[in-house]
C-alpha cells in the first residue's frame, strides 16, 4: 500500500492568515503532520510560500481543501516521497 | 461555529470595527433619547404614553437607519476587497473563508450598528415603561429617563477609554460634556 510521507508545494495565499496561523491550520489536520513554511515572495495582497509538510501518511485532498479554504491555491507540486509498504507493516 | 465567526473577524479586522460602531451609535441613541426627553421635559409634557411611543419610535428608526446603513456600506466595502484579492490571486475565492467572510460580516457589523442604539435606548426609557404600568420612581419618570441617558453616555465614554487606553475618568467627562452642551442648545432653544 503506497502512503505519502512528504510533500513540497508551492502555494500563492493572501496575506491573511499569516503563515504562522496558516502553517497551524494545516498541522491541526491530522495528528502527526509536520508543516515547514518558508515564505518565498511577496507582493501588496500576496504571497507565495513553499510548503513542506510531513507525515506517515499525507491526506494530499484534505490539505488542498483546507489551503482552498483559507483562500490559497497550490501552483505546484515540487516534490513528493512515496513509500509502499506491506499490509503486515501497516499493521 | 465561534471559532469559524472569529476567523471571519479577524480575516475582516471586523473586531474594531464593530467595537467602534457599538461606541459611534449606542451614542448616538443615548443622545437622540436625552434630547427627546429633554424637550419633553422643558415642554412639561404630562402624558408618558405618547413620550413612551415617541421614544420607542425613535429607537426603532435608530435600529433601522444603523442596520441598514451599515449593511449596504459593509457590504459595498467587503465586496470591493474580496473583488481585489480575486484579482491578486487570479482565482474565484466566493467558497474560502474570505468568500464567506465578505457575506457574513457585514450582516454582524449590521447587528452590532442597529442593536446598540436600540438596546441603549430601551433601557434608557424603561423608567417611562415602569411608570406606565404603575411602578412608582424616586424621580419623575422624565427626570429618571434623563439621569439614565446622562450615566449611559458617561459609560460608553468610559468604555471608549478602554479602546484607546485613556485616562477613564476623563472620557467619561469628556462624553458628559458632549450631553451638557446638547441639553444646553435644547433649554436655548425651549
Amino acid at each position: 500500500m503506497e502512503r505519502v510521507k512528504r510533500l513540497v508545494l508551492d502555494v500563492l495565499k493572501p496575506h491573511n492568515p499569516n503563515p504562522l496561523e496558516f502553517a497551524r491550520a494545516l498541522v491541526s489536520l491530522c495528528v502527526g503532520y509536520e508543516v515547514r513554511l518558508v515564505v518565498d515572495e511577496m507582493d501588496e495582497n500576496t504571497e507565495s510560500i513553499i510548503l513542506e509538510i510531513s507525515a506517515h501518511d499525507i491526506d494530499y485532498e484534505l490539505i488542498a481543501e483546507k489551503i482552498k479554504e483559507m483562500g490559497g491555491s497550490i501552483h505546484s507540486i515540487d516534490e513528493v516521497e512515496v513509500v509502499n509498504t506491506s499490509k503486515d507493516e501497516e499493521e | 461555529m465561534i471559532s469559524r465567526i472569529k476567523t471571519f473577524l479577524r480575516l475582516t479586522h471586523a473586531s474594531k470595527i464593530t467595537r467602534r460602531y457599538f461606541v459611534t451609535n449606542g451614542f448616538d441613541g443615548a443622545l437622540t433619547m436625552l434630547g427627546l426627553n429633554m424637550a419633553f421635559y422643558y415642554k412639561q409634557l404630562v402624558d408618558i404614553h405618547v413620550a413612551l411611543g415617541a421614544c420607542f419610535g425613535t429607537a426603532v428608526a435608530l435600529m433601522m437607519s444603523g442596520f441598514s446603513s451599515a449593511y449596504i456600506s459593509e457590504t459595498a466595502e467587503r465586496r470591493k476587497d474580496l473583488h481585489d484579492l480575486e484579482q491578486a490571486m487570479i482565482q474565484n475565492m466566493e467558497e474560502s473563508d474570505h468568500g464567506y467572510a465578505a457575506r457574513w460580516v457585514p450582516y454582524l457589523i449590521a447587528l452590532v450598528n442597529g442593536l446598540s442604539p436600540f438596546l441603549i435606548s430601551l433601557l434608557i426609557i424603561s423608567p417611562l415603561w415602569l411608570s406606565t404600568i404603575g411602578i412608582d420612581l424616586p424621580l419623575s419618570p422624565i427626570e429618571t429617563t434623563l439621569l439614565l441617558s446622562f450615566l449611559m453616555i458617561f459609560f460608553l465614554g468610559l468604555y471608549s477609554s478602554r479602546i484607546s487606553d485613556q485616562f477613564w475618568l476623563w472620557a467619561g467627562i469628556r462624553a458628559l460634556i458632549v450631553a451638557i452642551i446638547t441639553s444646553g442648545i435644547i433649554w436655548l432653544a425651549r
